[in-house]
């Protein structure tokens, strides 16, 4: 029964840890210039955090092996515990895992603390049951103002936008697909019209929750990279259970060059 | 006086005696099988969901017949999965892993484990478990209203869970009764709870220090405190949510919202602010559900090595300080809430540092093990079981305890993978090995040992197979409570979410391996003697079962600690609490009591 435990442990061991490290299944690639410090952050966790699985299974293993019951007349250790060892081993803990939250502050930090760069392009994201729309402000640069009373799904105002009386709104450009151009400092604002969202893009190591009542900015600027996969479509899900649809509430990311951007916008703009 | 007693006893009618008990090992008894039946049911639920994942198109015929609404034809809709879903977890963290050990085992054993006769408050401890069990049906009375249970989850965000119908089917009558359920269950939790710390303050036998308390009474107690502070703010958020969603108010809900065409003409209110009360109570409420089961396993893991719990005081003190910390820690659950980011910052140090007690107890544990002769039962093989998925579980929390890495984690598989792990399997790992360990002593039977280690292997390998590679599909941004995987990204992860199903099926099947042998060792199994295990604490003193009144005769006197085992010098591996062996002339060997 030990043996057969401590080899269970074992396989338990090596199976899940060789499945990680040959990355099987992983993190898809990084599109924005704030993922690889992220990805670097969960290296470093996942070496620490691999090491003390693998040292306490087998540890765990190998104890129950040495001291599995014999009918050797042995007798147990009378031993009450050690002061010493528990405050080695508090200290070390405490030292390793505060540590890595201010190895991974400067991550945290350049997301969050960090204002947007000057200039950035701003798009608003909305939420509501069951998709998601995307507000520019047009060539004035300013987002008009909302009237929850004139939201009109059937008709197209999802927003609640009054084109005929605010001067911000005629050239705002409310869309279904996130475009963006690579290279480019984004800031997006979170908003919901209903319930609290989440707008989650994988590859761009970034979720945020949509709550209502609240604009919620988040930052970032993709690479060339991301003009590079999947012609530069990137699935946008919803990550903040918000009703029966949560699971179809998808959109898509578009990364553009600059100038495929322009015309791009100039299109959509056409549409309104 | 003791024979009197008995004969009051005896005359009482079946329902006074077994039903309507104010008998602390009655209602301890009562509230296990409510947990029982509470996990059978949240089980199948979990079937059904698996199920669903890995073959959307298989209609269930059952379920169809059951359901016609939720699952016509026997596939079922978006809402039902998700207040599957809801259920699930209700169930499981209130009804099971609250209940199980702390108001089940804690009941039936505490007043024995500290020498007292019974708990401070019987008939409150009845009025208790009697709220329960009416907060269960409630419950699951859900599935009978016309819109069916609730679908925001058992987090219950609003406004989704705020505003009514208009939000979703389940939102209307189900929402509201979920709401009522959980109220009447935190009552019932806090008035239990108050026994509890009355119990073990004042009616501890004579000699029985704090510091001489098998671990699992101190857990019990601190379980108990956190209980009283954490479920009273539960309450409160519950209060606020059933006023906005029938007196008109607006606590958490902001204003313009237009839900599904409709506008709503109050606001001023802030969905944050559920965040903060509900994991408030939810954070320390997690650490409810564990500090019993570290007692448990660290209660089994001595006696099964045969030798003294490793760093006893610091055991306790490990258990202090994750009961205080869990109170600073909530904001973890936030981290992408729209909550400020310095204060998140902080959260996750706090975070960081409670992970530190934990870290210090899974040391101890194997501290026990080394030097020990180990006894590889049942009980003991599930504590084993325990330390590797307690180590699994934890582990995978300090990557989600990090913000820049829980900005792309949070909400995927990991992190069910996580909660599941520390939960589902390590908190469930400490309710097998409970029970295999005192069944003799609550039933006066034995249960099968073969069926035992079988029902083990089962599980300790399945529980492996479905949750590890819950890490993977997290790794992969597998957003959770996802009705379909439709998503072009989801696709390439059905087959893993297949064999997740498979091996959930499996191990679920041998679970009722477990409930045969529980049942029919109660009806059938082999006599047990007063102490069948050789372990020191008081339980095991007096019969299997034990009598009224627990201690027939006088009340214990207490002479040493919990975890005499393997004595130098003592006739036995084992010295009982109650044992003055040693006591006149031989050197003093229990050390600073």
């Amino acid at each position: 029964m030990a043996l057969a435990l401590a080899l269970v442990l074992a396989i338990i061991t090596a199976v899940s840890v060789a499945l990680l490290s040959m990355h099987v299944w992983w993190f898809p690639i990084d599109i924005a210039v704030h993922g690889p410090q992220i990805d670097r952050q969960f290296s470093i966790t996942f070496v620490i955090m691999g090491i003390l699985f693998v040292a306490a299974q087998l540890g765990l293993a190998y104890l129950v092996w040495k001291y599995r019951g014999r009918d050797d007349g042995r007798k147990a250790l009378y031993l009450l515990g050690r002061n010493k060892l528990e405050l080695i081993w508090v200290i070390a803990a405490a030292t390793l895992f505060i540590g890595l939250e201010f190895v991974g502050f400067h991550a945290w930090a350049q997301m969050q603390y960090a204002a947007p760069q000057p200039g950035a392009l701003r798009i608003e994201v909305w939420g509501e049951q069951f998709a998601w729309y995307f507000r520019y402000p047009g060539p004035d640069g300013r987002f008009g103002p909302i009237h929850p009373a004139l939201v009109d799904d059937a008709m197209g105002n999802y927003l609640g936008l009054d084109r005929d009386h605010d001067p911000a709104s005629k050239d705002d450009i409310v869309t279904a697909t996130l475009g963006i151009p690579a290279n480019t400092p984004i800031e997006l604002i979170l908003r919901s019209k209903d319930v609290i969202h989440s707008f989650f893009v994988p590859e761009l190591r970034l979720k945020q929750d949509l709550v209502p009542g609240m604009e919620i900015p988040v930052h970032f600027t993709v690479t060339n990279q991301a003009l590079k996969a999947d012609g530069g479509q990137y699935e946008i899900a919803c990550a903040q259970l918000c009703g029966l649809g949560h699971y179809r509430m998808r959109a898509f990311l578009q990364v553009m060059s600059k100038s495929n951007f322009r015309k791009w916008l100039q299109q959509q703009a056409a549409m309104q | 006086m003791p024979e009197a007693h008995q004969d009051i006893a005896q005359r009482r009618g079946f329902l006074r005696k077994y039903v309507f008990s104010a008998d602390h090992k009655v209602i301890g008894l009562q509230y296990y099988f409510l947990a029982l039946f509470a996990v059978l049911v949240a089980m199948v639920l979990s079937w059904l969901m698996r199920m669903h994942l890995a073959w959307p198109n298989l209609p269930i015929p059952l379920l169809g017949k059951l359901s016609p609404v939720g699952a016509p034809g026997g596939l079922m809709t978006p809402e039902y999965y998700l207040s599957l879903l809801t259920i699930h977890g209700t169930l499981m963290i209130f009804f099971v892993l609250t209940v199980a050990l702390q108001f089940g085992f804690g009941n039936f054993l505490l007043p024995l484990q500290i020498g007292a006769r019974e708990m401070a408050f019987p008939r409150l401890n009845r009025l208790s478990f009697w709220i329960t069990f009416v907060a269960l049906g409630v419950l699951l009375s859900t599935f009978f209203v016309s819109d069916g249970p609730p679908i925001s989850g058992w987090t219950a965000y609003p406004p989704l869970s705020g505003v009514g119908p208009i939000a979703g089917p389940g939102e209307g009558m189900g929402q509201n009764l979920w709401v009522i359920a959980i109220v009447l269950f935190c009552l019932a939790a806090i008035l239990g709870s108050v026994n509890f710390v009355v119990t073990t303050l004042t009616l501890r036998a004579r000699g029985m220090t704090m510091m001489r308390m098998p671990l699992t009474c101190w857990a019990w107690f601190l379980t108990a405190v956190l209980t009283i502070l954490s479920f009273a703010v539960l309450i409160a958020a519950c209060i606020l949510l059933m006023m906005d969603r029938l007196a008109g108010t607006s606590f958490f809900i902001p204003s313009g919202l237009a839900i599904s065409g409709f506008l709503l003409h109050r606001g001023g209110g802030s969905p944050l602010l559920w965040q903060h009360l509900f994991w408030f109570f939810g954070h320390p409420e997690v650490y409810i559900t564990i500090l019993p089961a570290m007692a448990v396993i660290s209660h089994i893991l001595s006696c099964f090595s045969r030798k003294p719990v490793f760093g006893y005081r610091a055991m306790v003190y490990s258990q202090m300080a994750i009961g205080i910390m869990s109170f600073a820690v909530w904001g973890h659950h936030m981290f992408t809430s729209g909550m400020n980011p310095y204060t998140g910052f902080a959260f996750a140090l706090l975070t960081m540092a409670i992970a530190v007690p934990s870290a210090v107890k899974t040391f101890n544990w194997m501290g026990t093990l080394w030097g020990g002769r180990l006894r590889l039962d049942t009980p003991m093989l599930f504590a084993i079981g325990f330390v590797s998925v307690f180590v699994t579980g934890g582990l995978s929390g300090l990557f989600l305890s990090q913000p820049p890495l829980d900005v792309y984690l949070h909400a995927t598989y990991f992190l069910v993978a996580h909660f599941h792990i520390v939960m589902g399997m390590a908190v469930m790992f400490a309710i097998f090995a409970a029970t295999y360990f005192w069944f003799p002593k609550m039933f006066g039977r034995r249960m099968n040992e073969t069926l035992g280690k079988v029902h083990f292997w089962f599980t300790f390998v399945g529980a492996y197979a479905v949750f590890m590679p819950m890490h993977f599909l997290g790794l992969e941004g597998n957003p959770r409570r996802y009705f379909a995987l439709t998503d072009y990204f989801l696709k390439p992860l059905i087959p893993l979410h297949q064999f997740i199903t498979v091996a959930a099926l499996m191990m679920g099947a041998a679970q009722f391996l477990f409930i045969f042998n529980f049942f029919w060792s109660l009806c059938m199994g082999p006599r047990a003697s007063e102490n069948p295990w050789e372990v020191t604490s008081l339980e095991w003193t007096v019969a299997s079962p034990p009598p009224p009144g627990n201690f027939a005769g006088s009340a214990p006197r207490i002479y040493r600690g919990a975890y005499e085992y393997s004595v130098p010098g003592a006739v036995r591996d084992f010295i009982m609490q109650d044992s003055p062996e040693g006591e006149q002339g031989m050197p003093e060997i229990v050390q600073h009591r």
